[in-house]
């Protein structure tokens, strides 16, 4: 102790080391504060937001679905009673149905004698009197009858009336899952699913003559449809895939960039005059610069999501109503970002050009512009950028563009395959747009001399 | 000056007129690429304005008079029924309370891992330099991802709530912030790294000790800002079923005329939320970045 105080008082003009030991002791205790601070409030989040309750009440089956939709498609084989028919479909889709007179090649037989190969020894046979049997390998024959209206199942090894965990058994439903696929047995017909990996029909549905094909045989081999070229035809048939809507999709993606190009570009048309009138070397009268000012911050206040909502009531849903929320939010950013580079201008170059007799607009033309246009530019592109993400977000608020396709997807909770195609477009439309703007900007900002 | 050359050689006076001839040339040549630009410019926005309009319901001569009617309904309707107003501040305090929460623990987590990514995908510090361009891919995607698109797809699975907003910001904040932070460590000055090296410390007592000093005031300045930014996004995925005013929002427009004052109380409610961020952080940043002194 008496040692410290000594050493301190040996520093003349220096910190007493008294002192500089209670700064670090304070930061140490600061040190440690802080991450005690932050964990205390993560554990009143974690309770907050009931994370344990929605362990318990998190969707694990939800959870499989997706992930295994995503990836892979199923075929449905159906015998409809009502309608006394077969119906072989891919997804169970109208679209991706088999056309008339023709199955999948591990399907045989009609309706009173289909037998289904799910592959791997599992065998399904759809029989007379709607009777149903499954060959599973290393189970036996499970058998499936209609008695007195209703639906009762025999599995070997049970009782009648008991059956296993990876069946569910009622007086009108059965189902069978197993890895090979799934057998569904209601009143109305009875089902057989058998899963694929893969998109289903993702380059061309059933009906396409150009289903199957490979690519080098559409290109080279010889003319497929009589009517059509190749090339033509298969494009044609690829874009307008009734399952996809490649077409629609294409579109939308391009719907939800221009949204963010007139959103971005627009706003920065209007916020650059407006910016003059915001900055403090421009501004003509000081009370017109605070309202300008006050009007930016508003604007930016007001948030992207509030002038959506506004907007939506004017102009009804539509990639209108999202291009002009995001040029009234940006306005606001853009206004208030473009009158602070303004204010960092080198004067000289604009006294330079007064000099030669300049009028005011013609200063800041030759003055002014060239010097901020490369600064602007890039501030532009970076937030052309970032709208593009915008752009996808307020789409699903008001319907416009790749948003609205995506969170209509979402909501059939079935189509997983169709929202991973959409979040890979869309992630890729967003890498694409970052590395042209980071392009554009590394080049401005490199900046050849053209400043004009 | 001109009378000068002239005098000296007439074939100097023709090279001088030579030049400024070639100059004016480049120069009209260049003003006329500016002004095709511009024309096109200009083009591009009118076409686009018109397809954007033309897959749209309403049009944009229709809609510009009713632009007002909604704000100006909220508005009187909210004014008519001031002596509510207090009454749902109240109400609804907890769910802005919940979207900042959200916002909060988001960038807390993103700031988290986008500080280890950072730290991996920086030259001079990553502990794998050969694995760095896997790490900043890895940044890239998770910032290319919209965060809608993860909330929704995890709303399916979790259900409605905080939680799946919550990690929908953090990666995208985890990717954003990563990108910012390493650029802030790219400048790193390496002499304390190396310092601690030589005493043996291990790499994360170089990071933590050598690196982390030098640029907190940096990260923490944009984390500050991703803040801001996450607020935003907190309340628009509310929106989208991820609760906090963004679904009470949603709610309360649904309920149409003559219950605006909801909306107009919740959108008070988020406007000053979103402008007192908007000041505390700047000043905050301000100070981190200038380094006023105490």
């Amino acid at each position: 102790m008496s040692m410290t105080t000594e050493l301190g008082a040996a520093r003349p003009g220096g910190v007493p080391l008294q002192a500089a030991m209670t700064l670090i002791a304070r930061k140490r205790r600061l040190a440690l504060a802080v991450p005690v601070l932050v964990l205390a409030y993560l554990v009143y989040v974690f309770f907050a937001f009931d994370v344990p309750g929605l362990v318990q009440r998190a969707n694990m089956d939800n959870a499989r679905i997706l992930v295994a939709d995503s990836y892979s498609h199923k075929v449905h084989v159906t015998r409809d009673a009502r309608a006394g028919e077969m119906v072989y479909a891919v997804e169970g889709e109208n679209k991706g149905r088999y056309p008339e007179g023709t199955m999948p090649a591990w399907v045989s037989g009609g309706f009173d004698d289909t037998v289904i190969d799910l592959g791997g020894g599992h065998v399904v046979r759809f029989l007379p009197d709607r009777r149903v049997t499954y060959d599973m390998p290393d189970v036996g024959m499970i058998q499936i009858d209609r008695v007195d209206g209703g639906i009762v199942a025999q599995f070997p090894g049970y009782r009648p009336g008991e059956s296993p965990d990876w069946a569910s058994v009622s007086d009108s439903r059965v189902s069978i899952t197993t890895d090979a696929g799934r057998v569904s047995v209601t009143r109305s017909k009875d089902e057989v699913f058998r899963y694929f990996p893969g998109w289903e029909l993702f380059w061309f549905t059933l009906d396409s003559p150009y289903h199957g094909r490979g690519l080098g045989e559409i290109l080279f081999g010889p003319q497929i449809d009589p009517a059509r070229g190749n090339v033509v035809g298969a494009v044609a048939d690829f874009m307008g895939n009734p399952m996809w809507r490649h077409a629609d999709v294409f579109w939308a993606i391009g719907e939800t960039v221009l949204m963010a190009f007139l959103g971005t570009f627009g706003a920065a048309v209007i916020a650059l005059p407006l910016a003059f009138l915001a900055a403090k070397n421009f501004a003509p009268v000081v009370a017109l610069r605070f309202a300008v000012r006050r009007v930016f911050d508003f604007v930016r206040g007001v948030d992207g999501l509030i002038w959506t909502i506004i907007l939506s009531r004017a102009f009804g849903p539509g990639p209108l109503t999202g291009a002009l929320a995001i040029l009234i939010t940006d306005t606001g950013s853009f206004g208030k970002s473009f009158s602070e580079v303004l204010e960092n201008v080198d004067g000289r170059q604009i006294e330079g050009v007064q000099s030669t007799g300049a009028k005011p607009l013609q200063r800041y033309r030759f003055g002014v512009i060239p010097q901020v246009t490369p600064i602007l530019l890039s501030q532009i592109l970076y937030y052309f950028e970032s709208n593009t993400r915008s752009a996808t977000i307020i789409g699903a608020i008001t319907g416009g563009g790749i948003g609205l396709f995506l969170t209509q997807a979402i909501q059939t909770q079935k189509d997983w395959e169709e929202v991973t195609y959409y979040i890979v477009l869309i992630v890729l439309m967003v890498m694409v747009m970052d590395s042209v703007s980071g392009w554009l900007r590394r080049r401005l900002i490199k900046g050849d001399d053209a400043g004009h | 000056m001109s009378d000068l050359t002239a005098a000296r050689s007439p074939n100097a006076a023709r090279a001088l007129t030579q030049n400024s001839d070639s100059y004016l040339r480049m120069v009209r040549a260049r003003r006329m690429y500016s002004g095709l630009m511009i024309a096109l410019f200009v083009i591009a926005m009118i076409l686009g304005f018109r397809i954007v309009e033309g897959r749209s319901a309403g049009g944009f001569w229709d809609g510009m008079p009713k632009v007002l009617d909604f704000p100006a309904g909220l508005v009187t309707e909210a004014w008519e029924k001031r002596a509510n107003l207090p009454g749902y501040f109240v109400e609804f305090f907890p769910a802005l309370i919940e979207t900042i929460n959200i916002a909060a623990v988001s960038t807390l987590l993103g700031a988290a891992l986008g500080l280890g990514l950072s730290l991996v995908s920086t030259r001079g510090l990553a502990p794998f330099p050969r694995l760095i361009p896997v790490f900043r891919r890895i940044m890239d995607i998770l910032r290319a991802f919209p965060e809608i698109v993860i909330a929704l797809v995890l709303i399916f699975i979790l259900g409605g709530g905080p939680v799946p907003a919550m990690i929908a910001i953090a990666l995208h904040t985890a990717g954003a912030l990563g990108k910012l932070f390493s650029e802030v460590s790219e400048n790193v000055d390496l002499k304390p790294v190396e310092g601690l090296q030589s005493v043996g410390a291990n790499w994360w007592q170089r990071m933590l000790l050598g690196v982390v000093p030098q640029v907190a005031p940096n990260y923490l300045s944009y984390a500050l800002m991703r803040f801001e930014i996450n607020i935003r996004a907190s309340a628009i995925l509310g929106f989208v079923g991820a609760g906090g005013i963004g679904y009470e929002l949603r709610n309360a427009m649904t309920f149409g005329t003559g219950r605006f004052d909801i909306s107009a109380a919740i959108f008070i409610l988020l406007f000053l939320t979103i402008v007192f961020f908007d000041q505390v952080s700047s000043h905050f940043r301000n100070r981190l970045v200038h380094g006023v002194t105490r």
